[in-house]
């Protein structure tokens, strides 16, 4: 009873309107979640499928109540459990286009046994991260990516344990699409989202998105006009990684160092500097890059860290039931009970 | 041949086979139930190995055993106590004693028993010899080197050829109870047709056994065990994971669903999951998931998309699951959880029976979440009982819990095929017109539509979250609650109109009703056929449906003066009686991870009845 989905949409037009449910949206009011939610529904016509193809999965958090906002199939699920859920969503009918919206304490603490089985799997299910490096929903207390030492509700002495590296861990996972982008960065969201709609695999975009209530301006050395130059790095295929707000710095590797070089002191050029390239299927340098983050003094980089392509699980799976129904012929009752060792009782 | 030896007609016989994990014990009974079923006897098999893959050899920890049950008639149970036991070591005897009844046969590999397995299975002296066995029959038979006789021409090491008696094991077998070799001859070579030494090896050793019967002085009566009077039909046999596995293909072939098992392995469940993993051309989507939750949730996702969904488990692995069956009973959507029950709590007793989670199954959860509760009674049973928990989880829009055990997972007994038309049907709906949708509309059974991704202008959101009456959105309303609350409740309450009545076998009403549920029916039934020739009167039911209960279950508890409620835990069934319908019931409980034996069943309706048979 498979569905005919998927004739890729040829005569319906769709606008950013169409893909906005009539619910209310009752996030916070400043929250980083409003800025994705409408650059979800803005590229969401470029997808390529008709909307009733698109199912938006969540688990818990305020990040998770985004399928509500989404004129598509969508399924609130519990918390952690998104991936799994969306994993049977895609097995039970692969045509179909599956989203997973999350947040850092969904996808990386309670539900990060799903996260990273996904990932290694290699499903062809793209998760948006929404990373505010704290629970919100619960009012407040510290996430799996909160900075060592911070001081939330469940940490007055503040954390003592060390935060995950999302791009790291789902590198290390097997994803075959990673990448970063920014709640106040519009433009380059979209681009992120745009691009992970159209890759086969397992896809990962950590949004960092600004919670105002719990942990306000925790991204505003990267969102902010003066400091952002200096403290975002874009990483864009087969360009050199270049920041500052005079483009004057770059990054070079020396061996597997990267070192911050500055272009204008005579010694180095553009030439020195590391040239980004999506499609390496060594993760070695994308390691390198997701360490900036933790390193002091680094840029952050955002864009695609990594694509590549390798078989999915569900297309795997599909050519091996078609397999083995052209070896075996369709299953039927007749074969299913009567050719085991069977005897007639008269 | 010798001179011909007498051949006694025999109505039924229990037969154990017992020895170390590694002595291939599970394969020789099932030969011997493959054979025995081809010759046409009705009969019931319980196998029973420690969760130990391979304990060290020879020890007490490492005993696997194989029972069979065979007869001429019509059978119920794998048998209270063999009359022959097998023994390939000094520890399987040991482990098997106390389940011996005098005058049994033990047959036990005499080389086996040497000063070191003696002392592995803390024995001071040799059993064969010290005359402790003198009230049974025992008949020491040098398995081993009488294997090596019958293969030293053979250029395989002498390791492999040793590994070869238990086939010579069977073939001796094979000739007291006088059965055909053939079919354990055509298993040898489909098994082993492309490592011809071996292959050669195994027939050798097995005709080797059945001569051995035959020219041996040491027996000197053969048994015969006619064919049973079974209903006409075409049979196969089959285990309860088997069943369970054969029954959801068949209610995916009956629906038209794609059939998703959602599934983390676990004793004694896994054999469903590695069953339906072999059936991708019947479209079967088997994902093996990364732990139990995931099993479970990826159902729910696979349901939500249009899938007929389950998932297996055992209880641990339930306990797991419960969050995300509230979201099931929330989302109300079709899932089908089998929950194969074993020795609790915690990792308990792993490959043991037991049927303890039935509190977990009707009361486990968060919340007010109404679910259905379903068991199967015999292996063949639950053939019948995934299909009906297909056909409710469906129809109802509802998870379901199928409650199996492992009793019933490894035992096995003839499955009388049914047509599949026989069988009832299971419609589908899929909601396709957009005109007057609201995802919680219900229809006159209570039931909101199923409409999948996919479906053209029906796209809405469901979720964990309470939902507004008939349109689905996120309602905090209190009256709106209450009103949802009832109406899930509702829902399942009302499958009771849609469910077979108790049957009550025997008498309608009288002194005693022996009230059963789940694993226990063949048991009591045997029991309840012995009391009946003894003279005295106990009728019997036996309950499929837990929740909801038959309609008639009240009307039938208040038929009997005195109700008998066997069942293996402390008391869960009896609780639930008593709290539902405020009638008192008598317990009778074993919880030792073994099933209960006829002749306990028997004992307490006898001890109950004043040990008079009205007579």
């Amino acid at each position: 009873m498979e569905t005919k989905v998927n004739e890729i949409v040829k005569d319906v037009k769709y606008t950013a309107k169409d893909f906005a449910s009539d619910v209310d949206v009752k996030w916070c009011p400043g929250c980083g979640d409003y800025s994705i939610l409408a650059q979800v529904q803005r590229t969401s016509p470029e997808f390529g499928e008709k909307k009733e193809n698109i199912t938006w999965i969540s688990g818990i958090g305020c990040s998770s109540r985004f399928p509500y906002y989404m004129n598509t199939y969508g399924f609130h699920g519990i918390h952690g459990r998104a991936a799994a859920i969306a994993t049977g969503v895609k097995l039970a009918n692969h045509k179909l286009q599956v989203w997973v919206a999350t947040g850092d304490g969904d996808m990386l603490s309670i539900g990060g046994n799903h996260f990273i089985h996904m990932c290694r799997k290699n499903m062809n299910i793209k998760i948006l991260m929404f990373n505010n490096r704290i629970y919100a929903l619960t009012k407040g207390q510290y996430s799996p990516t909160s900075e060592k030492g911070k001081i939330t509700k469940s940490s007055p002495y503040g954390t003592v344990d060390f935060p995950f590296n999302a791009i790291k861990l789902a590198t290390g996972s097997g994803a075959t699409f990673v990448a970063r982008s920014l709640d106040r960065d519009p433009k380059h969201l979209q681009e992120m989202i745009t691009r992970a709609s159209k890759h086969k695999g397992a896809a990962f975009i950590e949004v960092y998105q600004n919670c105002p209530i719990f942990n306000d301006g925790a991204y505003s050395l990267l969102t902010e006009k003066e400091t952002k130059p200096e403290n975002v790095i874009l990483l864009e295929h087969g360009k050199p990684l270049v920041f500052g707000a005079n483009k004057d710095k770059g990054i070079m590797l020396d061996g597997l160092n990267p070192v911050i070089i500055n272009l204008n002191d005579g010694k180095h050029s553009i030439n020195d500097c590391w040239i980004h390239d999506e499609f390496d299927d060594n993760p070695t340098r994308v390691f390198l890059l997701a360490r900036f983050t933790d390193l002091q003094g680094y840029p952050t980089p955002i864009g695609v860290f990594r694509q590549f392509n390798k078989p999915t699980y569900d297309e795997d799976y599909v050519h091996q039931i078609e397999q083995q129904k052209s070896q075996k012929g369709e299953g039927t009752y007749e074969k299913l009970m009567f050719t085991a060792n069977t005897w007639e009782v008269n | 041949m010798n001179k011909q030896k007498e051949v006694q007609p025999l109505s039924e016989v229990t037969v154990r086979f017992a020895g170390d994990s590694g002595d291939g014990m599970q394969l020789t009974g099932s030969q011997f139930m493959e054979t025995t079923a081809a010759v046409g006897n009705d009969l019931s098999t319980l196998p029973d190995f420690p969760a130990e893959i391979r304990a060290p050899a020879g020890t007490l920890a490492g005993v696997s055993g194989y029972q069979l049950h065979f007869s001429s008639t019509d059978i119920q149970t794998p048998g209270d106590s063999p009359d022959v036991l097998v023994v390939m070591n000094p520890a399987a005897l040991k482990v098997n004693m106390r389940d011996l009844k005098p005058h049994a046969t033990i047959i036990a590999n005499s080389s086996a028993f040497d000063a070191k397995n003696l002392k592995l299975a803390n024995y001071d002296t040799n059993p064969l010899e010290d005359g402790s066995l003198a009230a049974y029959n025992v008949v020491p038979v040098d398995l081993t080197q009488l294997t090596m006789a019958a293969l030293k021409d053979m250029s395989l090491s002498p390791r492999e050829k040793e590994k070869c008696k238990n086939f010579f094991a069977l073939g001796l077998l094979y000739w007291i109870y006088n059965r055909p070799l053939e079919h354990s001859l055509h298993w040898l070579e489909g098994k082993f047709g492309k490592k011809p030494d071996i292959l050669e090896a195994n027939k050798r050793a097995l005709i080797a056994g059945h001569n051995y019967g035959d020219t041996t002085e040491i027996f000197t009566t053969r048994y015969d065990v006619k064919p049973a009077k079974l209903e006409k039909g075409i049979y196969r046999n089959v285990s309860g994971n088997e069943a369970i596995a054969l029954g959801f293909i068949t209610a995916s072939l009956k629906s038209g669903l794609n059939l998703f098992l959602g599934s983390y392995p676990i004793t004694p469940a896994s054999e469903i999951l590695h069953e339906l993993s072999k059936y991708k051309n019947y479209g079967v989507v088997t994902f093996q998931a990364e732990d139990e939750i995931s099993g479970v949730a990826s159902a729910i996702g696979a349901s939500f998309a249009g899938s007929l969904a389950i998932t297996t488990t055992s209880g641990p692995g339930l306990s797991l699951k419960t969050e995300a069956l509230g979201l099931a009973v929330m989302t109300e959507l079709p899932l089908v959880v089998v929950d194969v029950q074993r020795g609790g709590p915690s990792t308990g007793l792993p490959t043991k029976t037991e049927q303890a989670d039935l509190n977990q199954a009707l009361y486990g959860r968060h919340g007010e979440s109404p679910l259905v509760v379903l068991c199967a009674q015999s292996p063949a049973d639950c053939f019948f009982m995934a299909i009906e928990a297909a056909r409710i989880a469906v129809k109802y829009m509802t998870p379901v819990i199928l409650l199996s055990d492992g009793y019933l997972a490894f035992g096995s007994e003839p499955l009388k095929i049914p047509k599949l038309e026989e069988l009832k049907d299971i419609p589908v709906h899929f909601r396709k017109e957009v005109e007057g949708f609201h995802p919680y509309l219900r229809d006159e059974n209570l039931t909101r539509p199923w409409a999948i991704p996919g479906t053209p202008g029906l796209e809405h959101r469901i979720g964990g979250l309470e939902k507004k009456d008939i349109y689905g959105n996120i309602s905090y309303d209190p009256d709106n609650h209450q009103l949802m609350v009832n109406r899930r409740k509702e829902k399942i309450d009302n499958i009771k109109n849609d469910i077979p009545e108790l049957i009550v076998e025997g008498d309608q009403q009288g002194e005693l009703l022996v009230l059963g549920w789940g694993s226990t029916y063949g048991a009591i039934k045997e029991a309840s056929r012995h009391i009946q020739a003894q003279g005295y009167n106990a009728s019997q039911a036996h309950i499929r449906y837990i929740s909801p209960f038959p309609k008639n279950l009240d009307n039938v508890l208040n038929r009997f003066k005195k109700i008998l409620l066997p069942e293996l835990n402390t008391g869960q069934m009896a609780n639930v009686i008593r709290s539902t319908f405020l009638r008192d019931v008598i317990q009778f409980n074993k919880v030792q991870g073994q099933p209960f034996k006829v002749a306990e069943i028997e004992n307490k309706i006898i001890e109950i009845l004043g040990g008079h048979n009205g007579n």
